[in-house]
């Protein structure tokens, strides 16, 4: 197979770039791996990327290197990162993730990371939810921005690099890096043989619509939270841009899994995270013995105090990985309403106490400064003196784009294989939440900075490895190949701005939350799932009757943007309403009182759902399949709903008794 | 409870670059722990002013909603912040109008969204970057201290909002001051072990014109920083390093 005769330049001499989506970690990692294998980049994102989502992590990045001296090894973080999804994850992707992650803190502590450090100066690690090891590095309570800034500027140094063409000529006018800020992604351009070839996107100051040709695309949109309307996503996690590539036919996999994060503040607008580094560093969860307990937290004597996350599992107490402890937190709150007592509203309110009121201020302000003062600041209350009051909110989607991953013969995973992180679309690549592949049914904290890193890591010199092989430039294609996706977007964006029916987008969108928040999220159960999937049909076909706010044309117009995103948030909600409503078994984060055991027989699989179009009258649909063939250059390749569990042996999760996430941790 | 409590806000929009700014007031349902921007939220599900004229919903920009991400800066009642953490309850207690409007110092694009691309571009211009080898494995980082890291680390906070900048009577249409967030950013490159060996670099791109002289010590912005970064003190630091540079450097080299 002969490939294009020159790897930098199209036939008509333009410069061949490659498109990744979304500048939070993921997205820049992609970037800065792919720079560094001579690939010039177009780089997409819904804001100046130093605002991405990334800046919310707080906690810190998980990896294995054993600066305490406690016997923790990357083997140990692979089994625990697998124990803690319940199975659910491939493990040749963790394990090459678990192995690398040493080495990815290294480069982000070279790259200027202000980590916390030791008396000797040695990055400093402290505990997280999972595990019994001091495995996260950290960066106050803000390590998310701290490691998004880092990248930020290492992209930014690439966007003052000229490119050249592989005889090391300087190719006229053009940097290795080229920033879209404030572009919202709407569509994929695909050839007649499926292959993506680039994207549609829409400038957001102009809203003028606008495709762009790239040798691949790599979506680093990041999650979904959006969906469940206020959870401690940032307001730009709608999932649009993963939600247009699965109407476009990419896979979407695992949807049903949403992370409940145990501790958030409740609020107007968002639900503020309270980072589990807060239970890390010795924060303890508590709600009062007396359920009518009138006194503030800080005057509950210790014998008024029940501390029922140790109480129930003496092993990793506070720290059981979160969908556990959420559960927890509600059964207090909803089912024996023993949350904290308002005395103004006569009602035991959905908030359990989260203390560190007992740690010394001064170790608080040096860890955790950077959370304490978000509670400060958004509650009005000083945390160092008063125990927090907060509640569970949705906080991160382990389900995703499907993508695929090529194994090595020790387990892991062959990098530069143009497969890894690969979608089934040929071309179309994901990494970073937007991606389902390494946290199977439930996410351990401080491993999302990991994955998103490590997807980055191997998605550059996959497409790298993706683009030598590839027969024909994107840059090659036929210019009425974009005109016409061009035309499609635009005629999608123009239907839009003359609709005029009652309903108004933003109050749809409440209401489409509420249902998806309520129903859909700690607890399922299968006759509520009915009426959810009922709903979302509803508010489907209501979305066709919704007037825009804003008619604006020529200018930033963000009524008829949110337009768009309702409709593709509308999409996700169905496939993971669907998959909820399907998987009749409780694992990690998806709970059912009616099938409390998780189900190995029947569904240690993995949901693969694609996007059925609706024809004429008719509504989309979810088509669920057990398998499919998809083609990579010339290859095809056949996938199933089959997990590869080759590393850790699947057996029950018991988070009561020390060690029992890892074998090779109860006997260090 | 006082269900029927409304907020009141007050905008200064504008409807394009260049064009006539305007005045218009709302008023929306109050919730318990609103901010400003939860108050916009509300206008947009019902976007009409209290005189009853139905209107575009005010734009504006936003993401992380918890102050760590800098977009949703603007003036409220006069000084500017993040409207995120601007509380309805602080600011309106009795039920008094709250005043948003636009950055002064930064071109508008739409109604409270303003175009903040050149302080992106002085962060090219002083080498706000670590000259990374690559990303390749090449073992730990330098070793550093505590106190070098605390040191650091509050100035890593700079979240690239723009409050500096609007309340610096030297940054202006007829200035080319570049303000003191990149000025403190040159301090954090040069702070640390690696980012010191270009130290020089970035002391040359905030010498001169529009350079870290131009500073006239009103000190507004550390009054305005969310994130109290001493910027005082960085301008003082790299003035002094820049000082030092122009009349020892020829020597040095």
């Amino acid at each position: 197979m002969a490939s294009a005769k020159s790897l930098t330049r199209s036939e008509t001499r333009k410069l061949r770039r490659v498109i990744v989506v979304g500048g939070g970690l993921a997205g820049l990692m992609t970037v800065i791996k792919l720079c560094e294998a001579g690939v010039a980049v177009d780089l997409f994102s819904l804001v100046p990327v130093k605002r991405s989502h990334s800046v919310c992590a707080q906690g810190g990045i998980n990896a294995s290197v054993d600066t305490k001296g406690e016997g923790d090894s990357p083997q140990v973080h692979l089994e625990e990162t697998a124990y803690g999804g319940d199975f659910l994850a491939n493990q040749p992707p963790i394990k090459g993730m678990c192995d690398a992650a040493p080495g990815i803190v290294f480069m982000l502590d070279r790259m200027g990371v202000p980590f916390n450090r030791t008396p000797e100066g040695l990055l400093d690690f402290r505990r997280f939810g999972g595990t019994l090891f001091h495995r996260t590095a950290f960066a106050g309570a803000t390590t998310g921005q701290q490691l998004l800034y880092a990248l930020d500027e290492q992209v930014r140094r690439w966007e003052t690099v000229d490119a050249e063409d592989e005889r090391g000529e300087r190719v006229a006018g053009e940097r290795m890096v080229r920033k879209h800020e404030f572009w919202d992604v709407i569509g994929l351009v695909t050839d007649d043989d499926g292959v993506c070839r680039g994207i549609v996107a829409q400038d957001l100051k102009t809203m003028a619509i606008q495709s762009f040709p790239g040798d691949a695309v790599c979506l680093a949109t990041g999650g979904c939270g959006i969906v469940f309307g206020r959870s401690t996503n940032s307001v730009i996690n709608t999932g649009t841009a993963a939600s247009a590539a699965y109407q476009h036919g990419a896979c979407y996999a695992n949807g049903e899994f949403i992370q409940v994060h145990p501790t958030a503040i409740p609020g107007a607008d968002k639900l503020r995270l309270i980072s589990e580094s807060v239970r890390g560093e010795g924060g303890r969860v508590w709600v009062p013995r007396d359920a009518r307990e009138h006194r503030p937290g800080r005057d509950v004597p210790e014998s008024g105090r029940d501390y029922f996350l140790e109480a129930k599992y003496p092993g990793y107490g506070n720290l059981v990985p979160r969908d556990i402890a959420s559960r927890e937190l509600f059964k207090k709150c909803f089912h024996e309403s023993r949350g904290v007592y308002d005395v103004k509203s006569g009602k035991n309110e959905n908030q359990v106490y989260l203390d560190v009121t007992h740690i010394p201020r001064e170790v608080l302000h040096k860890k955790l400064a950077g959370v304490l003062e978000i509670y400060e600041k958004f509650v009005g209350e000083d945390p160092y003196t008063n125990p927090m009051r907060v509640f569970p909110a949705v906080h991160y989607s382990m389900g995703g784009l499907w993508v695929d991953f090529e194994r090595s013969s020790n387990g892991s995973l062959v990098v530069g294989s143009p497969k890894n992180q690969a979608t089934n679309i040929p071309g179309l690549y994901a990494c970073g939440e937007v991606d389902y592949q390494y946290h199977g049914a439930n996410r351990l904290g401080a491993n999302s900075l990991l994955s998103c890193l490590w997807g980055g890591m191997i998605a550059g010199p996959a497409i790298a490895s993706y683009r030598k092989s590839l027969k024909k430039s994107a840059w090659d294609m036929p210019s009425s190949l974009f005109e016409r996706a061009e035309k499609r977007e635009q005629k999608k964006f123009d239907a839009i701005l003359a609709m005029n029916g009652p309903e108004n987008p933003y109050a749809l969108h409440d209401e489409l939350a509420r249902t998806m928040l309520v129903d859909c999220t700690i607890e399922r159960h299968n006759p509520t799932l009915d009426r959810v999937i009922a709903k979302v049909e509803e508010i489907d076909a209501r979305s066709r009757q919704v007037g825009v706010t804003d008619t604006a044309t020529g200018k930033m117009n963000q009524g008829a943007q949110f337009v768009r995103h309702l409709r593709n948030m509308i999409v996700l909600a169905r496939v993971i309403a669907n998959g909820a409503r399907a998987r009749d078994e409780s694992r990690g984060a998806h709970y059912k009182p009616e099938f409390t055991q998780r189900d190995d027989a029947h569904w240690l699989r993995t949901t693969l759902a694609f996007h059925q179009p609706g024809e004429g009258a008719a509504a989309d649909a979810v088509r669920y399949v057990r398998s499919f063939d998809y083609s990579l250059l010339g290859q095809s390749t056949h996938v199933t709903d089959e997990v590869d569990v080759s590393l850790v042996r699947p057996r029950v999760r018991k988070y009561e008794s020390a060690g029992a996430a890892s074998g090779a941790a109860k006997g260090s | 409870m006082p269900n029927d409590r409304q907020v009141k806000l007050r905008v200064l929009r504008q409807d394009g670059p260049g064009q006539k700014s305007y005045t218009q007031e709302f008023a929306a349902p109050w919730q318990p722990r609103m901010n400003v921007i939860s108050v916009l939220m509300e206008i947009q599900k019902n976007p009409v002013t209290v005189a009853g004229e139905k209107v575009a919903p005010v734009v504006w920009e936003s993401v992380c909603l918890e102050e760590v991400c800098g977009s949703c800066t603007m003036i409220v009642n006069g000084r500017v912040r993040q409207a995120c953490s601007a509380l309805v309850d602080h600011y309106a207690p009795n039920g008094e109008t709250i005043a948003v409007a636009p950055m002064t110092k930064f071109p508008v694009v739409r109604d409270l969204v303003v175009d903040r691309s050149r302080m992106f571009e002085d962060l090219k211009r002083i080498h706000a970057w670590i000259a990374l080898d690559g990303s390749h494995p090449l073992g730990p980082g330098p070793r550093q201290s505590q106190d070098n890291q605390e040191e650091a680390y509050p100035l890593s906070r700079c979240m690239t909002c723009g409050c500096c900048l609007e309340a610096c009577p030297q940054v202006n249409a007829a200035s080319a001051f570049i303000g003191p967030a990149a000025i403190s950013q040159v301090r954090l490159f040069n702070l640390h072990p690696s980012g010191k060996m270009h130290a020089s670099e970035r002391l040359d791109a905030v010498m001169g014109e529009g350079g870290v002289e131009d500073c006239g010590k009103a000190q507004n912005c550390v009054e305005v920083c969310p994130k109290e970064i001493p910027l005082v003190d960085s301008i003082a630091s790299v003035s002094r390093d820049a000082t030092k540079q122009m009349l020892f450097g020829w020597l040095l080299k």
